[in-house]
């Protein structure tokens, strides 16, 4: 059985129908994000695991037993929240030894239990700050080791690292992933950010009004997209349509030039198909034997640091790629034709 | 200087001497006791008697329990209404004003004609029915100040994120209630309170018509038989109103949490 299963979840507020059908097991131990747009559920889906939303149907367990009806406060988790929520009239120690506070633990054995998170978070001289002493990063950790203060059977995560500048972000993402492997915390993280969700998640939920569209490890998820939001959500994506010129040997062409897919299609002649290939998988160049090569105009070069991105115009598609910033590769002029390549297993369909 | 300072100067200026000069006037006028000198026989007079002492001490102590009332009263409903209820706000806003357009007279005759002595619950019978009837009528008659001050309070703070951090922790409604939330809105509450304290010490028409012992009929009665008196009670009461300003902000001076924000 799983630690935590979510079966035939439902919420409606009014006519809108929020989380439909959503179903998900979690193991002891697993870290999963929630990913998706603004408005998909995603939140929801969390506040109905926290207890702060009731679900209109379904069911959620954790450990075996069913907590819909449990209120926040009966069912052991640990949250952190965007805006940090630390206690504004508390110290850092007095913000992390709440629950604790709460819960009846002797002064003794609470005060070790905070030294022991403010260490975990690497902020063991703080205790005697107030939340408005510290900067957004260390408001977060704290709010963090308050949730974890409690040694929760789960801990949900609500967008903690929104607030922040990007610099932080990357960091405080490592630790919390560092945390959460150390004490081995059941996690669902909820975010927008599909970097964060891909580099901390071992699975992750895409969500798209209220529907999780696919489960699956972030490999799985960025290369093998299931639906076509999944593969335009996660990850830079170019799409363009194409025509089928024979389905037997996969033969299709695009302004003229004509692409293998390398497999049968089970479609008619003449007809459009949509193909979508990743930035990334695109080189700048002939490429392979194998590799389908276009030609395009260079209609754009953005310089990024490390990486150069070019735009090329193919009839009245563009088709956009990322190529590494080398010291002695100059990057294309715009307005020059370029051969472009990439691999046929590089194409979704 | 610019015209558009100068201006603003003068509006200054004349809002000031508005302000000022009657209370200077009053307070040279209660120290004209004796005659030739300024003394404060006036204060003396006032502090010396008993009257004085009992119906100030009485509307202390009903200020007090007014307070407890009103905060027991509006916190709760403040919160509620920021958490849950936000539909319901223009309505409680509504309710709250309502002692600002319905005069005091018309509220304490509705109070006579509900609890009088042949009523279900004849509060007017006893000095202590009486009493309790003074103290909801004072606390309806600082509902609006002490409303609004609460409520800022809470809209200064995330109540709904605070509440559901707390309960994720195992806290229960009163430990949210009592360690969370009522410390952090501390000095709104302190705002209503002292607000609620001056509008008591202040108040006639409750309590002479409900005939009560209370310190505004007695600066009524003092006015009407004093010459230099009333003058040194006036000055006595402003003086309070402006020891509660300067406790609010005492309060918020040494609210450590509170710093970053000023």
């Amino acid at each position: 059985m799983s630690f935590l299963e979510i079966a035939n979840l439902q919420k409606f507020y009014g006519p809108n129908h929020v989380v439909r059908d959503f179903d998900l097991t979690v193991e002891k131990g697993e870290f999963i994000s929630f990913l998706g747009p603004s408005g998909c559920g995603k939140t929801t889906t969390l506040r109905m695991v926290a207890g702060f939303e009731t679900p209109s149907d379904g069911i959620i367990r954790i450990d075996g037993q069913d907590v819909v009806n449990l209120k926040p406060n009966q069912r052991n988790i640990g949250m952190v929240f965007q805006s940090y929520a630390l206690f504004p009239n508390m110290t850092v120690a007095q913000n992390v030894g709440f629950g604790l506070r709460v819960a009846g633990l002797p002064k003794r054995e609470a005060d070790a239990r905070v030294n022991e998170m403010l260490t975990l978070i690497g902020l063991p001289d703080l205790g005697g700050r107030f939340p408005f002493q510290l900067s957004g990063g260390q408001q977060q950790r704290v709010a963090l080791a308050r949730a974890l203060a409690v040694k929760p059977q789960v801990l949900l995560l609500d967008e903690p690292l929104s607030a922040l500048d990007a610099k932080i972000r990357v960091s405080l993402r490592e630790e919390i992933r560092r945390i959460q492997r150390d004490l081995g915390i059941t996690t669902i993280y909820v975010t927008h950010d599909q970097e964060e969700a891909l580099s901390m998640s071992d699975r992750i939920v895409v969500m798209n009004a209220g529907v999780a569209e696919q489960v699956g490890d972030p490999f799985e998820i960025y290369n093998k997209p299931t639906t076509r939001f999944v593969a335009g959500f996660v990850g830079t994506l170019n799409t363009f349509d194409v025509v089928l010129d024979d389905p037997a040997r996969g033969l299709v062409s695009l302004d003229g030039q004509v692409i293998e897919l390398r497999r049968k299609v089970d479609r008619p002649k003449g007809t459009s198909l949509s193909l979508a290939v990743r930035p990334e998988v695109i080189s700048l160049g002939g490429g392979e034997k194998d590799d389908s090569v276009l030609k395009g105009r260079v209609t754009e070069v953005s310089f990024l640091g490390s990486v150069v991105r070019i735009r090329l115009a193919i009839g009245a598609n563009v088709i956009m790629l990322d190529t590494f910033n080398r010291l002695h590769d100059h990057p294309p002029k715009v307005g020059e034709t370029r051969e472009i390549s990439f691999p046929t297993d590089g194409i979704l369909i | 200087m610019k015209p558009t300072r100068l201006w603003s100067w003068i509006a200054l200026a004349f809002g000031i001497l508005y302000f000022a000069l009657p209370l200077l006037g009053t307070l040279e006028f209660s120290l004209k006791m004796r005659r030739g000198v300024y003394s404060l026989d006036a204060y003396w007079a006032v502090l010396r008697d008993e009257r004085f002492q009992a119906t100030f001490s009485y509307s202390v102590i009903m200020a007090l329990f007014t307070i407890v009332l009103g905060v027991l009263l509006v916190v709760p409903t403040a919160y509620w209404v920021q958490l849950r209820y936000r539909n319901l706000r223009p309505y409680i806003e509504f309710i709250t004003l309502l002692p600002l357009v319905i005069p005091p007279i018309v509220v304490v005759f509705g109070y006579i004609r509900l609890y009088n002595t042949s009523s279900i619950l004849p509060l007017t019978g006893s000095a202590m029915g009486t009493n309790i009837l003074l103290m909801f009528g004072y606390a309806t008659l600082s509902l609006p100040y002490m409303y609004r001050a609460v409520d800022t309070g809470l809209r200064a703070i995330d109540v709904a994120t605070l509440t559901e951090a707390a309960e994720s922790l195992g806290a229960g409604w009163l430990t949210i209630m009592t360690r969370v939330i009522l410390p952090n809105v501390l000095v709104a509450v302190l705002s209503g309170a002292f607000l609620t304290f001056a509008i008591v010490i202040g108040e006639f028409v409750m309590a002479a018509l409900l005939n009560r012992p209370a310190f505004g009929p007695y600066l009524q009665l003092i006015g009407a038989n004093r010459a230099y008196e009333p003058a040194a009670l006036a000055v006595i009461a402003f003086a309070i109103t402006w020891a509660c300003m300067g406790l609010i902000q005492l309060v918020i001076r040494f609210q450590k949490h509170t710093k970053a924000a000023r």
